[in-house]
Parts: C-alpha cells; sequence; structure tokens
C-alpha cells in the first residue's frame, strides 16, 4: 500500500487577508487559505491577488497551505 | 525513527511477503474479464487467513478491504466493489498485505485483463523494469535518491510520468515506517541505506500527466486526465553488496505462464 506524501500544488492567490495570509484557489477548484514561507518573507518576495503561487499541503489537513514559490 | 532489522526479523518478514506472494498469485488465477474486484477480495482475504495470517490492509487508517484494486485510471488504493467488472482490455492493480508473527509483507503487481492495447503493455513492462532498476540501488552505502533516480530516468525517458503524491515507504512492526521512499529524486541525495533496513519501492507510472484526483471516498486516487497507470511494489531489505528481495513475483509468473510481462 502507498504512502501519502505532502502534496505540493499550483494556486491563484484570490485575496489577501492579514497576517501575511492568502486564500488561495488551487488547481482543482478548491479554496484553500496559505501562509507565506518564512524564506520568502526573509527575502521579501511580494505576493498580490492574481499571481500563480506553488502550494504544499499536507494531507491531514486540506484547508491549510504554505506558499513555497511564487511564479513571475 | 528507522529501525533496523536483525537477520532472524528480515526472515520473519520473507515470511509474510511468501504469503502475499502467493496470495497474489490465487488472485491471478481468477483474473479475466466479468469478474467483480469484490469476489477478488473476498478470495484474497480467504486465502490469507488460511495461512494463518491477518490481512494486512484491514482497518488500516479505515481501509475497509483486504486488497486494493485499482483498474486502468485509478493509480492506487481502489477499493474492491460488486459495482467494478472487469472488462476486456483492462488493467487492474492489486496491491496486498499480510501479517503475521508480528511483521508485515507489501507486495503488488499490475495484470492486464485479456487482450490489452500494446501502448499499455509497454507502460507495465517498463513499470516493472524500473522496479528492478530501483532495488538494484537498494544495497548499503547507497541513498534513497539514488532509487528514486534510477526509477525516474528510465520512466520519463520513455515519456512517462511519475506520480509525486504517493511514494514508498519502510515496511516492518509496522505496514508504513520511516524512511520515506519516492519514486523521483537525485543522485546521492537523502538517507543513506543501511544493513537492516526494510523499505517496500513500489513506483506508479502514467501513461499520461502525473497529477492525480483523490475520489470522494477517501481512499482512490485516479489520474487527471484518465490515461491508464501502472504499478508494481516489492518489498526489500537493505544488505552489503547484494540486492535481497524479500517478496516475490515467481508464483504470479507460474500461474500467467507465457502472459507474463
Amino acid at each position: 500500500m502507498a504512502k501519502q506524501t505532502a502534496i505540493e500544488q499550483d494556486g491563484v492567490i484570490i485575496e489577501a487577508l492579514s497576517n501575511a495570509m492568502f486564500r488561495v484557489e488551487l488547481e482543482n477548484g478548491h479554496v484553500i487559505t496559505a501562509h507565506i514561507s518564512g524564506k520568502m518573507r526573509m527575502h521579501y518576495i511580494k505576493i498580490l491577488p492574481g499571481d500563480k503561487v506553488k502550494v504544499e499541503m499536507s494531507p491531514y489537513d486540506l484547508s491549510k497551505g504554505r506558499i513555497s514559490f511564487r511564479y513571475k | 525513527m528507522i529501525f533496523l532489522k536483525t537477520d532472524e526479523e528480515i526472515e520473519l518478514l520473507r515470511i509474510s511477503n511468501q504469503i502475499v506472494a502467493k496470495t497474489l498469485a490465487e488472485v491471478a488465477k481468477l483474473i479475466a474479464p466479468g469478474i467483480s474486484t469484490a469476489q477478488l477480495d473476498k478470495v484474497a482475504e480467504e486465502f490469507i487467513r488460511d495461512q494463518g495470517a491477518v490481512p494486512g490492509f484491514l482497518g488500516y487508517g479505515g481501509f475497509p478491504k483486504s486488497i486494493c484494486t485499482s483498474v486502468n485510471e485509478q493509480v492506487v488504493h481502489g477499493i474492491p466493489s460488486d459495482k467494478v467488472i472487469l472488462q476486456e482490455g483492462d488493467v487492474i492493480s492489486v496491491d496486498c498485505g499480510a501479517y503475521i508473527n508480528g511483521f508485515h509483507g507489501d507486495s503488488a503487481y499490475t495484470f492486464p485483463v485479456g487482450e490489452v492495447k500494446p501502448e499499455i503493455m509497454e507502460l507495465l513492462k517498463t513499470t516493472k523494469e524500473s522496479l528492478y532498476l530501483g532495488i538494484e540501488q537498494a544495497v548499503e552505502g547507497k541513498r534513497l535518491g539514488d532509487i528514486g533516480y534510477a526509477i525516474q530516468s528510465h520512466c520519463e525517458a520513455k515519456g512517462y510520468s511519475v506520480v509525486r503524491e504517493m511514494i514508498g515507504h519502510g515496511v516492518g512492526r509496522n505496514l508504513h515506517e520511516s524512511p520515506e521512499v519516492p519514486n523521483y529524486g537525485r543522485k546521492g541525495n537523502g538517507t543513506m541505506l543501511k544493513t537492516g533496513m526494510t523499505i517496500a519501492i513500489e513506483p506508479m507510472i502514467n501513461l499520461g500527466k502525473r497529477q492525480l484526483v483523490f475520489e470522494k471516498d477517501g481512499w482512490t486516487t485516479r489520474t487527471i486526465d484518465n490515461m491508464p497507470s501502472a504499478h508494481f511494489e516489492h518489498s526489500v531489505a537493505v544488505r552489503k553488496g547484494k540486492v535481497d528481495i524479500l517478496s516475490t513475483f515467481e508464483y504470479i509468473e507460474q500461474v500467467l505462464g507465457t502472459k507474463a510481462i
């Protein structure tokens, strides 16, 4: 039986929330809240609604995610 | 935490895996157009219990059946059902586990049903080859990335894609243990392999895109573009300088005869 691992998906920012949280619409249509990764904060990477981002998710909580990359 | 097994423990694991191999051969005898996957599950469960073992998947994380049957575009964790009837030209991946003497066996094989299109046969063949290429890397001193690289490079060279969401795993007293064994990776990366580690290597290769969709039943996964997928799995013990495969496809290939992939 195969083991499920953390899932990586692409999505589009639909709304900026407070505390560097964002509402992200994933490719499969699900809407999750995601926070920006510490490394992206260190490098002052700004994210705006409409940006395409890579989101990491855990299989155990499908409502939250972590933004790990902003596409150009 | 990675548990290193002693030689005695590895022999116990071999017993569990041999039962799994024989169960898969029993299932192989029945696979033909017109049979439902629930019937396969029933036969597998009875056979495992006859050997004095317990189905390893039954109740694991809430899984309702003893084997996973994934037909065509389903990748892994398909739940056997009366409604799924095998058709000529299908491929079905059967993943089976048995628990005896405190150890789990885990192995999987993808069977063609009747005559299958040549491009799908080619997919099955490549996946099986990649499994053995991955196993070749499972010796002391190599790293997990070497296993992943061997599988990924072989399959992607032929234009197939490697599933990322589902991966292999350590196997032993628990069905899923550390380490995680991805089917993709870079040479020389990841955990160093040591004598006594037991891992299940299971490439899941898609004909089309690599992305998966999780079905509403909470288990079944299928490919996003509904293209077929193949899945082979062996449990392997890591040793110094030689490959030690605990499970075997020998019994299955005896049943399949010339039809074996």
